[in-house]
């Protein structure tokens, strides 16, 4: 696949804002070290010129942060988006969460973005910079020198089970279109599904209670959109600001996990932003899988305007008791 | 008679127009079931957030049931398809986090059916008696 | 913070055999919020009623629990006692302590514990009830029927009658619908068209209907008691209130090739036409399909003809825009399609029929003039084979035909059947049938004697395939009693095929938020307790939408829609219920979730203004519940993603409120 550079999307921004098709575009910039690039907006090239950055850490999923920025004056938006980030896209404007008019979707291809996690626990300690210009990746550490390592191997665990190479939505693409992949992506939940109650729940047991309620899952999820969460609404029964509400800080991965069933793309950014580690990824997609054998498959985001599965039924529909007993069916 | 037998905490949600009313058929009809078992009353089996049950749990309910008309029977038409879905979806999402799947249950019980709803309280008492307490879900993210 | 009052009824010995009340009052009396705990032998009973009212002046109550039976019992009954004490009825709570407790525990400690739990659950919800107010919405007097065949009509005269305003939406030409077209109807065997045009005329004169025809509805807002309703009016290309119905523009027209609907399109009619000589309202239609003046701008005849000048070329298409406070859908049915019943030879051969066709060829006024011809070459058949279930009972064959019975079908058989026997006794008759099904008033008696007393064959099986061979057609069938297969060679096959929901119902149903079933007819409210109601209130529904019936029962079931109609309107004011969902529309995302979940069709969305910050203003979509429509289910209240759509009277506050207080 072409390698689509830094250089291709500047030039691409600069020809519609200077066409006043666009007047703000949402891209990534650099953070403190040169793997924490983080979404920005830009509102002229030479500001792009300066700051903006596409490499393989160049994961965000901008579909969310339409939201807000169409909801600027006279907002008419840039956004870059990857095949999985139109996924997010189409979701977001099913629930008509902001005006597609407002939007200029340039599709652009993705051959797999770098989990750094992966590559400190490869490279140990000290790492200073990442050079991910072949698929033989370098990694500079202060204590160890230049490590390298083949770019497969540190795949983010979204792109390692990549469910897309195609854009669902757009105005103009970049690149070569790729093609709905038939991926893995359910081994993982079907490897749990077959263990026993007490082995899942010690499992779950090791990974939750890492959580240290930072929210970035739900800040990052392009499905926990809500003009106030109901984690910060106090007439749902679960907010409370301190940790003293214990059913909050005790189901809150149930909760949203339930909330986004149905609507969940699957974009994987809820494991990809969390600190600790925790698969979380593996909620959802336990929801989908779900959704997939009780009611047919359904993705959502394929097509703005689906029915999600928990807002429809069948006659026919499985019963709970059913649902909990298919093994011994 | 033991001093100290075990009692489990059993939230029971019924929709107004059958459950409930099927709640209250086992009553004119003298139909006993264990005093653990309380009923919420809902209009419908489709106002149970599936909040309300994690809700239950983690205050300490043993197990949750939830009782509604028969599909096809909803007084407004369709909300216990969306009830099983929703159900559906939870209970599996609770079987797969490890929790023991028999503490929650959905049954459909018409207005006609007070031995239905009387039986189905005895097994539920029962089944849940068995389990003993409920230690997994008083809080899910699991803190040793 | 509430005042409460606790009442413990003792339900002279229900209650209080099983539950030691006195001991129930008394821990209820140290709950958050309880200033006042109370127990009584009877609290239903005046005495007791009073007592409550006296303790609410006089300890100033904000909110009470009365532990008594269920709530289904006497909620009511306690609601109207506070109301009557000046507190607001929706602050009453009923904590069930004898159908779910007294009645069904027979340990004293065991029934006064958990009477204490459920005490204490009413009151912890009590403690966030809020007082609520039923809506009121004004109803307008004024019905429509869409749909103007016989059961529009009854359901219009009966409404009429009562002394409301009804229109009548067709979108045909005329009103009459099937009926109008049929020959004779069982068990009576009295002309359909005697005993339905009187009607039509009746409707036609009366001064409280309006007829719409050749008008479709457009577009249904509102709800209940308030719709607001777009009536397409089409073109007809002549002055309804200028043409004097004398036909002369009918003959003159000289396009004379245009498939005659009427007729099922066996024989022709001009482009301007007047379906049928008793049709209502009496008034000439141009098909712009086929007018040459339309098409070409060249002829203008039946404008030199018409001495009335009713003739305008130019009209227009028309939106009529009516306000109502009932609807009445009355949108009939169709024969199925028999293009995919290959096996039938419908499309090979103009000798097979479907029994609709039938009809029009025994019709005086169809296109034989009454004489049973076949329509290949007008010849008289003397051998008719009458196919039962077509299409009908085919669980196998979805594709193309339907799972139910469509009821009718064995009974205008066997009128088919005997009226063949009857006019031309030369003419042998054979129906294949699966069951005879005649419940009905005479049913079985009647078609008895077309078996006994006019020959008719009844042999029950299937045909398999019908081959058109010369100018016969060899009907293979098979007489499942004898167990043997047959070959007849018959002059003309009749096919009686399933009938289905007119296919303007689908898209009426979606304007008018009527939920539908999978084969497209609406659905009733209750299958038993309300079946000529919509779940949708204001909507009702008249004859064969609503499922497959015949002339007597789509008729009463006319007028018991016409009954709920004359009942709705004839309130100055609907009084809502008050529990209700309600969205926050701060909170909520306009996501459509709960809109897409309501049975009703009581949430719309509106654009608003929001403080943004800076001092910009933002618009977004937001949900707005409709109070008058919603039923307060609260199904919504769980789509919701962001916790906007809450419900009154059992908000999630209070539900987890009363779980928290169970679990305690």
């Amino acid at each position: 696949m072409q390698k689509i550079t830094r250089e291709t999307l500047i030039e691409k921004a600069n020809e519609l804002l200077s066409s006043g098709k666009v007047n703000r575009v949402l891209g990534w910039k650099k953070g403190e070290f040169s793997y924490d690039v983080t979404p920005a907006v830009f509102t002229d090239v030479e500001q792009m010129k300066k700051d903006f950055v596409f490499d393989d850490f160049s994961g965000a999923n901008f579909s969310k942060y339409l939201i807000k920025e169409t909801r600027k004056e006279d907002a008419k938006v840039l956004v870059f988006l990857k095949p999985c980030d139109t996924y997010s896209f189409n979701q977001l404007l099913t629930e008509h969460r902001f005006d597609r008019e407002k939007v200029y979707v340039v599709g652009i291809p993705c051959d797999g973005m770098i989990d750094i996690s992966k590559i400190k626990e490869f490279a140990g300690d000290g790492v200073v910079s990442v050079n991910t210009d072949s698929d033989n990746i370098k990694v500079d550490t202060l204590y160890d020198g230049v490590k390298e390592i083949a770019k497969d191997k540190i795949l983010l665990e979204r792109c390692v089970n990549c469910k897309s190479k195609k854009h669902v939505a757009y105005d103009e693409l970049i690149g070569e279109e790729g093609e709905i992949l038939d991926g893995n992506r359910f081994d993982e939940v079907a490897k749990l599904e077959s263990m026993t109650a007490d082995e899942r729940f010690e499992f779950w047991q090791n990974e939750l209670s890492r959580c240290i309620r930072c929210n970035a899952c739900r800040d990052v999820c392009p499905a926990c959109t809500c003009e106030k969460c109901v984690f910060g609404n106090p007439n749902s029964g679960v907010e409370n600001k301190s940790p003293a509400n214990s059913f909050e800080e005790q189901m809150f991965h149930i909760i949203r996990a339930f909330h986004v069933a149905g609507r969940c793309t699957d974009c994987g950014e809820c494991s990809r932003v969390c600190p600790q580690n925790i698969p979380l990824h593996l909620l959802n997609r336990k929801f989908i899988k779900d959704i997939n054998e009780f009611y047919g498959d359904y993705q959502a985001g394929e097509e703005v305007g689906l029915r999600a599965p928990l807002v429809n039924y069948t006659k026919e529909d499985l019963e709970p008791s059913e649902a909990v007993n298919r093994e011994e069916k | 008679m033991q001093v100290n037998e075990y009692k489990p905490k059993i939230v029971a949600f019924c929709c107004n127009w059958c459950s409930y009313a099927g709640a209250d058929l086992a009553g004119s009809n003298r139909l006993s079931y264990p005093a653990e078992v309380k009923v919420i009353r809902v209009p419908c089996s489709c106002r149970v957030n599936p909040m309300f049950i994690l809700r239950a749990f983690q205050r300490g309910a043993d197990g949750v049931i939830l009782c509604g008309c028969h599909p096809g029977d909803c007084h407004y038409t369709s909300g216990n398809y969306y009830t099983r879905r929703r159900m559906a979806l939870l209970f599996s999402m609770l079987d797969y986090l490890g929790i023991e799947k028999e503490r929650t249950r959905v049954e459909w019980v018409s207005a006609a059916e007070g031995a239905k709803f009387a039986a189905t309280m005895n097994d539920f008492v029962k089944t849940i008696t068995e389990l003993g307490e409920n230690k997994r879900l008083e809080d899910l993210r699991c803190k040793k | 913070m509430q005042r409460i009052g606790v009442f413990v009824c003792w339900c002279g010995s229900n209650i209080a055999g099983t539950v030691d009340v006195q001991k129930v009052a008394e821990a209820l009396r140290n709950e958050p919020g309880v200033v006042h705990s109370a127990n009584y032998q009877y609290m239903c009973s005046q005495a007791g009623q009073e007592l409550i009212k006296d303790a609410i002046k006089e300890h100033k109550l904000t909110g009470i629990v009365v532990c008594s039976c269920s709530p289904r019992m006497h909620e009511a009954t306690f609601r109207k006692t506070a109301q009557a004490a000046g507190l607001n009825p929706y602050m009453v709570e009923i904590a069930n302590i004898r159908e779910q407790c007294s009645w069904i525990h027979k340990d004293m400690a065991e029934g006064t514990e958990k009477a204490i739990v459920l005490g204490r659950t009413a009151i912890a919800k009590v403690n966030l009830n809020a007082p609520l107010t039923p809506g009121e919405s004004p109803v307008t007097k004024r019905a429509l029927v869409i749909g103007g065949g016989i059961a529009g009509i009854q359901t219009a005269l009966d409404i009429a009658d009562a002394g409301f305003y009804v229109d009548i939406v067709e979108k045909k030409p005329t009103i009459g619908g099937k009926m109008a077209q049929l020959d004779k109807t069982f068990p009576t065997l009295d002309c359909a068209a005697c005993i339905l045009t009187p009607k039509m005329v009746d409707v036609a004169q009366h001064e409280r209907i309006r007829i719409f025809s050749y008008s479709e509805v457009e577009e249904v807002k509102g709800f209940v008691g308030n719709f607001d309703v777009k009536i397409k009016k089409k073109a007809r290309f002549v002055k309804e209130d200028v043409c004097t119905g004398c036909g002369l523009c009918t003959e003159k027209c000289p396009q004379k090739k245009v498939p005659n609907e009427f007729n099922l399109g066996m024989d022709n009619r001009r482009a301007i036409y007047i379906p049928f000589a008793q049709a209502v309202p009496k008034v000439a239609t141009i098909d712009a399909d086929y007018c040459t003046m339309l098409k070409t701008g060249k002829c203008g005849v039946c404008s030199k003809v018409c001495t009335a000048k009713a003739i305008d070329y130019t009209q227009k298409d028309e939106i009529i825009e009516e306000k109502y406070g009932a609807i009445v859908a009355a949108t009939g049915f169709n024969p199925i399609s028999m293009d995919k019943f290959d096996e039938f030879a419908y499309n090979q051969s103009k000798d097979v029929i479907t029994s609709l066709e039938f009809e029009r060829l025994m019709n005086a006024a169809g296109p034989t003039a009454g004489k049973l011809l076949r329509p290949s070459d007008g010849v008289h058949p003397h051998k008719i084979v009458f196919v039962q279930c077509v299409g009908s009972r085919c669980s196998s064959c979805a594709e193309k035909g339907k799972e139910y019975c469509s009821k009718i079908c064995c009974m205008y058989t066997a009128k088919h059947a005997m009226l063949t026997r009857d006019k031309y006794p030369d003419t042998d008759v054979t129906v294949f049938y699966i069951d005879v099904r005649t419940p009905g008033k005479q049913f079985d008696e009647f078609y008895r004697r077309a078996v006994e007393e006019y020959g008719v064959h009844y042999i029950k099986g299937m045909v398999g395939k019908v081959s058109p061979e010369g100018n016969k057609l060899i009907v293979q069938g098979s007489d499942l009693l004898d167990n043997k297969q047959l070959k007849i060679e018959a002059d003309l096959v009749v096919l009686a095929a399933a009938i289905e929901p007119d296919k303007s119902a689908r898209p009426l149903a979606t304007m008018l938020t009527a939920s539908m079933d999978t084969n497209d007819f609406f659905t009733e409210a209750h299958p038993k307790l309300r079946p000529v109601e919509s779940p949708t209130a204001g909507i009702f529904l008249s004859g064969a939408c609503q499922g497959p019936r015949d002339i007597p029962e789509t008729v009463a079931q006319a007028g018991a829609a016409a009954a709920k109609v004359i009942g709705l309107l004839s309130k100055d004011k609907l009084t809502g219920n008050p529990c209700v969902a309600h969205s926050d529309e701060m909170m909520c995302n306009g996501c459509s979730s709960c809109e897409r979940v309501c049975p009703y069709g009581a949430i719309t969305y509106a654009d608003k203004e929001f403080r943004g910050p800076n001092r910009t203003t933002l618009i977004r979509r937001v949900a707005q519940v409709n109070e008058a429509i919603c039923q307060g289910c609260g199904c919504c209240t769980v789509a919701c993603p962001s916790g906007a759509m809450d419900l009154k009277g059992f908000a999630s506050k209070q539900i987890m409120a009363e779980v928290d207080a169970i679990c305690k």
